[in-house]
């Protein structure tokens, strides 16, 4: 077990973890030349295509070091915020991590929550600058960065880069030196703590754990013990670039484990595996991932429904962060009500769905999880606008906050206050890094960066910020319901709860995009925004001039007939909403707003 | 051809049984038909079929090809209605449309039909091209209503794709039709003929009362007829075909006793949207016990609830059972249709 360390690396988005990680396979050979690709680690399509890490990816190295052999577990992580989450889970495997930081753009504010999540783990961190073959590379301010954030000493951090292969030996001889091998008993009762999931279509779901007492062999009669079920490993083994079998994982190691299960609830992350024949105590498992937003799925076809549900459940089991619960609405029919880790999740989700999934499906307008305190003193959790209490009934309303941290030039301040003050935020705190670092804190609430925050923060500031936001709880706040009508029928896939002062503003803007999505039809459309029964906004669709064709005779009866059954077959993939026709982009037109 | 015609007919002979009570010379120029032929082909329709002796036969006919020896002939020969695709009166239009003939041509040949004795006598007008104004719009109905016809069939100008007309509006050599201009000048229209006391017993066609085109009328009823010659299409309540559109593979064919054709058969839901598609488009509407009765009540209660958002626009009233497109609603025939269908 003195042999073994686990790792991981963390930084923030794009600083260059898995280049990073592509190097060390290469120079511990666990990956030969005919495999290697860049980034080899972010085996999805999606993350190669977006070039960002989704999922946290684990891979086992071997490395001679001083005549010894050493096994190197390490795991990639993501840097985006939304996936915080995928590092936790990743920490709770490992006793060290490489935190990067990239040399041109210094410490930024998901190396410090990151930071932070793997001291709250006891990690022994090895700070990383990384990308210093780039000419805008600033090694002595980062240096500077890094010493004041974490307190080591200057020849404690290590220089790299990914791309050019520089450092890599000496990260590896830091991983051996500085990082604790794990410990643990291999002759105590089994105890893993399953950290990741996935789901094969051929082999059920495979479980990724870590061993912390104890050795699972093939063969053993295993218990999941939070969901209290038993299996049999029917195979174990250890991650390489495949799953690589073996006959038995020992404690300090990780693995994965194959029992046939085919039903996604089955496994839970964060669950402790361990021997039916000699069983060991639970290990404390992962804070449940909270979702930051709410939003409905629903399949473009009702009749998919029961399909959707089976994907649903096997997404999940690939993405425990998932959330959902049936939901139900008049305008798109069954569907679910999910839970996501904030709109890039949203995002991804969805295209996963449609990729991995085949599954084309229409998602309605994200909303934050209100508090609905009803006259009488209930409380209610409002996921869905339709869960929202008639306001004669309601007492008051709670909503999130965050603690939003923005690090940026400080030119950008002036334009960073006006964006958040703007989005009903208050700055708690100002500081400076350095001299040309600055430090913003505000207190804001959630709903607001659901819309448009990121792309404006971007835009605002040339790219010259990084954001970062933790849950501070709730407030109370002066939220309304706005619905959309359609010639005077409620649209309850279009509702939105939204703050009384941005309810006129982004009803005109629903309406107008409304205006542009549905076609004309044999009669006026009213497209109303109204909150209760109050209109605050309002567009009209006029008919349409003229729909008829000239000469009906012989042969033209039967191209027309075709035509027309070709039109009729389109509007079987429109939603009716009262006498109006909704084409499916419509109820996208809330994430498409400017 | 005419021979091959001919000679297709006695092929088909079985093709209708019962009382002929049309026949209709149309498509392609059949005034450019020697006499002769013409005759023949008359001749042997009444030879093989049970033809009325009532029986209505039209011939379609160019302003340019008419003369006075002509009419005589067809009249001979048995024709007793003349359709003739004037378009308009208005050289400028004519010019837009590429037509052969002038506008003196187009009001001199009414008046040798009538010399001629054909008292029985529709023609075409075109609405909606770009050089068209409501002034002229109004002109034209005018003057074909004092020129002394019977029958009216108007069509909003459409410009199909890869035609000249299509690619000059492409280019920008001629301006496009205006769907705004159509509609109105279709509203015009129909007031006006309203107003003139006529029957608008089909979107493009209005009647004296008692002049309907019985051919055309008995399309909508989704009557049986046997359609002649290349591109033809034959139709006996279940399935439609149509014959080859090249002239010179047809004539082979029939050489060889083959008539060419290609059948499609109509599902009972295709029948009935063919007759929701063509009884919208006539003034006796649809008829729900009709529907009932050769479909199903179930269909014939869908087709009424899915109207219920019509008649509250004031599309379509139902009257007597049966579900008839207002002035308004005819201007969205097809929409309404295609919304109907099953
Ligand atoms: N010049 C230079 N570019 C690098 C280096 N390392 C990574 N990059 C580039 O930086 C970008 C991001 O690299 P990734 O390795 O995907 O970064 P990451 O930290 O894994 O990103 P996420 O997983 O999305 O947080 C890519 O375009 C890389 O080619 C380096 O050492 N030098
Ligand atoms: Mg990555």
């Amino acid at each position: 077990m003195d042999k073994i360390r686990n790792f991981c690396i963390i930084a923030h988005i794009d600083h260059g973890k898995s280049t990073l990680a592509d190097r060390l396979l290469e120079f511990t050979k666990t990956i030969g030349e005919r495999d290697m690709m860049n980034q080899v680690l972010d085996d999805m399509d999606l993350e190669r295509e977006k070039g960002i890490t989704i999922k946290s990816h684990a891979i086992q190295m071997s490395y001679e070091y001083k005549n010894s052999k050493y096994t190197l577990n390490l795991i990639d992580t993501p840097g985006h915020v939304d996936f915080s989450y995928e590092v936790s889970r990743a920490l709770a495997a490992c006793e060290g991590a490489l935190l990067l930081v990239d040399a041109t753009q210094g410490i930024q504010a998901q190396t410090i929550s990151n930071l932070y999540l793997a001291l709250e783990n006891d990690l022994e961190i090895i700070p990383v600058i990384n990308k210093i073959d780039m000419d805008g590379a600033m090694i002595p301010e980062v240096k500077d960065q890094i010493i004041d954030l974490i307190g080591c000493k200057e020849d404690e951090i290590l220089l790299a880069s990914g791309k050019s292969g520089i450092g890599i030996e000496e990260i590896l001889s830091a991983v051996i030196e500085r990082i604790p091998a794990p410990k643990g008993n291999e002759d105590a009762p089994l105890q893993a703590i399953i950290f990741d999931s996935v789901f094969n279509s051929f082999r059920g779901v495979i479980a990724y754990y870590r061993v912390y007492n104890g050795t699972i062999k093939q063969g053993d009669q295993v218990r999941f013990i939070a969901t209290d079920a038993e299996y049999d490993a029917d195979e174990i083994g250890v991650l390489k670039l495949g799953l690589d079998k073996r006959k038995e994982v020992k404690a300090g190691d990780v693995g994965y484990i194959i029992t046939g299960i085919k039903n996604a609830k089955d496994v839970k992350v964060g669950d402790t595996i361990t021997l039916v024949s000699n069983p060991g105590e639970p290990i404390q498992g992962f804070e449940e991932v909270k979702p930051m937003v709410f939003a409905g799925i629903f399949p473009v076809v009702t009749e998919d429904f029961e399909e959707l549900r089976d994907c649903m459940d096997k997404l999940q089991l690939n993405d425990a962060s998932l959330t959902y619960e049936l939901e139900t609405s008049q305008a798109l029919g069954f569907g679910f009500r999910c839970g996501f880790l904030g709109l890039l999740h949203m995002e991804i989700i969805q295209e996963r769905l449609e990729r991995e999934f085949n599954q084309t499906v229409i998602t309605t307008v994200p909303n934050v999880s209100f508090n609905a305190y009803t006259s009488r003193g209930e409380k209610i959790i409002v996921n869905n606008p339709a869960e929202m209490p008639d306001p004669t009934r309601l007492d008051r309303i709670e909503e999130p906050y965050i603690k939003a941290q923005i690090i940026t030039l400080p030119e950008y301040i002036g334009n960073i206050m006006t964006l958040c003050l703007g989005k009903r935020g208050i700055l708690i705190n100002q500081s400076y890094l350095t001299t040309t670092r600055v430090e913003l804190m505000f207190e804001m609430p959630l709903t607001e960066i659901v819309f448009d925050f990121y792309d404006k923060l971007k835009s605002q500031t040339r790219g010259y910020a990084s954001f970062d936001y933790s849950p501070i709880g709730y407030r109370e706040a002066d939220i309304v319901k706005m619905d959309i009508l359609l010639n005077g029928d409620k649209v309850d896939a279009l509702s939105a709860l939204i703050h009384r002062s941005r309810a006129q503003d982004f009803g005109r803007k629903l309406c107008e995009k409304l205006k542009e999505l549905l076609p004309r039809q044999q009669f006026q459309i009213a497209i109303q925004a109204a909150i209760g029964a109050k209109v605050i906004a309002r567009e009209n669709i006029s008919a349409m001039r003229k729909d008829v064709t000239a000469k009906c005779y012989g042969g033209d009866i039967s191209r027309k007939r075709k035509l027309l059954e070709k039109q009729k077959e389109g509007k079987k993939r429109m939603r009716q909403i009262g006498n109006v026709e909704v084409p499916q982009e419509a109820f996208l037109a809330v994430l498409k707003l400017d | 051809m005419s021979e091959a015609i001919v000679h297709e007919a006695e092929l088909r002979k079985d093709y209708i049984s019962g009382k002929v009570e049309t026949i209709y010379f149309g498509g392609g120029t059949p005034s450019l038909l020697p006499l002769e032929d013409l005759s023949k082909l008359i001749a042997t329709f009444k030879k093989l079929f049970d033809v009325d002796p009532d029986a209505e036969i039209t011939l379609e006919s160019n302003p340019d090809d008419i003369t006075a020896e002509k009419l005589a002939g067809w009249k001979e020969a048995g024709v007793n209605r003349l359709s003739i695709g004037i378009q308009s009166f208005f050289e400028e239009d004519l010019k837009w449309m590429n037509r052969a003939h002038n506008a003196t041509q187009a009001e001199a040949c009414i008046h040798l039909a009538h010399q001629a004795g054909f008292d029985n006598l529709t023609i075409d007008l075109i609405y909606g091209t770009p050089t068209l104004t409501d002034e002229q719009w109004k002109h034209n109905v005018d003057k074909a209503l004092s020129l002394g016809i019977t029958h009216l069939s108007c069509y909003a100008l459409t410009v199909e794709a890869k035609t000249a007309l299509a690619d000059m509006i492409k280019k920008h050599r001629i301006e496009d039709v205006s769907a705004d201009k159509q509609g109105h000048q279709f509203e015009l229209l129909m007031q006006w003929m309203q107003e003139a006391g006529w029957e608008h017993y089909e979107i493009s066609n209005f009647a004296k009362p008692g002049h309907r085109s019985r051919h055309n009328s008995s399309y909508w009823k989704g009557a049986s007829y046997l359609g002649l010659g290349p591109s033809a299409h034959s139709f006996n309540g279940t399935s439609r075909q149509w014959n080859v559109a090249n002239n010179a593979l047809y004539l082979k064919s029939i050489e060889q006793n083959i008539v060419p054709f290609e059948i499609e058969q109509l599902t009972p839901e295709q029948q009935l949207n063919e007759y929701i598609m063509t009884s919208l488009r006539t003034m006796e509407g649809l008829s729900v016990p009709y529907v009932q009765l050769h479909w199903s009540d179930k269909q014939a209660e869908e087709i009424v609830r899915d109207a219920e958002k019509f008649l509250q626009h004031n599309l379509m009233e139902h009257k007597n059972d049966r579900l008839i497109l207002t002035q308004k609603g005819k201007l969205m025939a097809d929409g309404i249709a295609a919304d109907l269908f099953r």
